[in-house]
């Protein structure tokens, strides 16, 4: 198993495709460059590190949307092709007659891009706090490197359920461009139908909202349609972990950052805001267990034919 | 051949797609350092049989031993000991021929220092020497077969199973690549099991062949034993003849048990009940003709293969 795990780590680290890993680090570096941090100060908020990664001053999107968005890519990427790529090459045969398990194979692959995934996105986030360091002169606090830890394990656990889902289409479909275009239907139906779709819901269970306990359903509906989709986990987890004051309200209220600061003005701490995500991350990791079920069983009692 | 425990035991081996039977009760055996030609047409279920053998598929019924495992229950065994390949064989392109026999070698637990030197060696025997640090992507045909069967032999294995490997290879590969198998089983004492479905080539270098139809192995045995069990039991003798005339014709056709003859050419066919040769050449001689060769039940078995096919298709 090892001799494939660092193959196929040198072959993440080497290929093309590590190029567009590369990018996200860059992103991070023109990121952590380009935030206006003369704003963020202005404002007055008091978590500098963790408002860094959610603000939009002088960017146009802030960097966690752009992970939520565009990570499934990279998990995508790192996944699509890793059983039937081997296949379609003739490799998948010849790698089985070794004397390796099966299984063997599948954690070899599975390992390998989430370590890869983890390396590249605790860079990143190591590039936008250093530069962000190196800008102000000040250090993150211990509270604030407690919820960024957080926020790196629930990035991986994020980019782990997008390499689990494309892993298993590679078990699944034959074609690697199938399993690249069923994965990204998947990406476009759990990443925002799903919101729509939980949106209309509500709309239809709650048709007016006149009493408080109107909205609370409404809101109550669209945040568990939201908490089937990994991204809407993510996001939910993201805001509390990176929005001390308001993210505790856990969507309650669509509230944008600071403006419950008046009403709700003492932080919550990161070890409450750790416990307030745990069960999001655990549901994120189930979510990949299940994924990796599935294919794990397809994939060993599979006729490998050449 | 030693007397021990065979290499590969099948017993009543078969497997079903659904409703369709691919291999229909198989039984084999193949011993140590045996040559085994699995012959038979694309679609008789060569490749799934030897996909089960290795424990790539499971068997729907039946038993197979592969070095005394069985090869579903116990596949690392087996695959420590087999040699396989398959039918498409596939390298990872971008690295060179050296470096994707290092990461078989890797997978199969050899220590690099010996590693490197079996590299080297086989690449030798392969004539791959010049193509060491090419990446495979830049490989022929020809070229990456012979680097899978450095592969193959790479983990020294005890059986090697060849799932058509001539297929693609032009005349000259294929007489080399027969050269290495006949050296690998009287030189290292390895047992092959050569699936094919040509046949020529089979029948110089297999001890013993299976001729496998419809899932089942409709003949098996020796070339020898093969060519006199499936024969007609009579004589077919060709001649080749200088000067033959229709006089000579008439008068080979009137030897006693002579069937049928038949000339094309100064190529000249009797089918007889007897041997005949002896008074074949003194009618030739008879008509002052010149009798260049001639030979005796020259039944190869592409004639068995191609007569029990016909059987088979009818």
């Amino acid at each position: 198993m090892s001799a494939l795990f660092w193959k196929e780590l040198a072959d993440h680290f080497g290929r093309r495709r590590f190029t567009l890993l590369l990018g996200l680090v860059a992103l991070g570096l023109v990121w952590g460059a380009f935030v206006d941090l003369g704003q963020l100060a202005s404002s007055g908020r008091r978590f500098f590190f963790l408002d860094v990664f959610t603000t939009t001053a002088g960017v146009p999107i802030s960097l966690l949307s752009f992970l939520s968005f565009f990570g499934p890519v990279i998990g995508i990427a790192l996944g699509f092709d890793a059983i039937n790529g081997e296949r379609t090459q003739g490799t998948l045969a010849r790698l089985l007659a070794q004397p390796l398990h099966r299984d063997s194979v599948y954690n070899a692959k599975f390992f390998a891009a989430l370590l890869t995934l983890a390396l590249v996105v605790a860079s990143m986030m190591i590039v936008v706090i250093g530069l962000t360091m190196f800008r102000m002169g000040i250090a993150p606090t211990g509270e604030e490197v407690l919820r960024l830890t957080g926020l790196g394990l629930v990035s991986v656990a994020y980019l782990a359920f997008w390499l689990a889902l494309a892993i298993t289409a590679s078990v699944l479909f034959r074609n690697t461009v199938t399993s690249a275009l069923a994965s990204i239907g998947m990406w476009f139906a759990l990443g925002f139908l799903i919101t729509l779709l939980g949106g209309v819901l509500a709309d239809r269970i709650v048709p007016d909202i006149e009493t408080p306990d109107d909205a609370v359903r409404h809101v109550t509906i669209e945040s568990w349609a939201n908490r089937v989709s990994p991204a809407g986990l993510y996001s939910e987890a993201t805001s509390i972990l990176l929005d001390p004051i308001g993210g505790r309200a856990l969507n309650l209220f669509t509230i944008e950052p600071g403006r419950l600061e008046g009403l709700l003005s003492t932080p919550v701490s990161a070890g409450q805001s750790l416990q307030l995500v745990w069960p999001h991350i655990v549901v994120l990791v189930a979510m990949v267990a299940v994924l990796l079920a599935l294919s794990y069983i397809r994939f060993m009692r599979e006729e490998i034919r050449a | 051949m030693t007397s021990t425990a065979p290499l590969i035991e099948a017993r009543g081996l078969t497997k079903r797609y659904g409703g369709f039977t691919a291999v229909d009760g198989i039984d084999l055996t193949i011993g140590e350092g045996e040559v085994f030609g699995f012959l038979g047409p694309n679609g008789s279920g060569k490749s799934t049989s030897i996909l089960m053998m290795l424990g790539l598929t499971e068997p729907t019924d039946g038993t197979v031993r592969v070095c005394g495992h069985d090869p579903s229950r116990n596949p690392l065994a087996v695959k420590r000991q087999v040699g396989y390949l398959p039918e498409s064989v596939g390298f990872y392109g971008d690295m060179t021929g050296a470096q994707n026999l290092r990461f078989t070698a890797e997978l199969n637990g050899i220590p690099r220092s010996e590693a490197d030197a079996r590299i080297a060696e086989l690449l030798d025997m392969v004539e791959l020497e010049d193509a060491t640090n090419q990446p495979v992507a830049q490989y022929s045909r020809g070229m990456r077969q012979r680097l899978g069967l450095a592969d193959v032999l790479l983990k020294q294995p005890r059986l090697v199973i060849l799932d058509d490997p001539t297929l693609g290879l032009d005349p000259a590969g294929i007489v080399w690549l027969l050269g290495i198998i006949e050296e690998l089983s009287a030189r290292q004492g390895i047992a092959v099991f050569l699936s094919s479905h040509q046949l020529q080539e089979v029948q110089r270098v297999c001890h013993r062949v299976g001729i496998m139809s419809h899932g089942r192995i409709v003949l098996e045995g020796t070339v020898a034993a093969l060519t006199a069990q499936t024969d007609a039991g009579g004589f077919r003798i060709t001649l080749k003849v200088e000067g033959a005339n229709d006089a000579l014709d008439a008068s080979l056709a009137s030897l006693p048990s002579v069937r049928e003859t038949s000339r094309s050419g100064i190529d000249v066919v009797i089918e007889s009940d007897e041997d005949v040769r002896a008074s074949a050449a003194a009618a030739v001689h008879g008509h002052g003709a010149r009798l260049l060769e001639m030979r005796a039940n020259d039944r190869t078995l592409e004639d068995i293969y191609l007569r029990y096919f016909q059987e088979a298709l009818q």
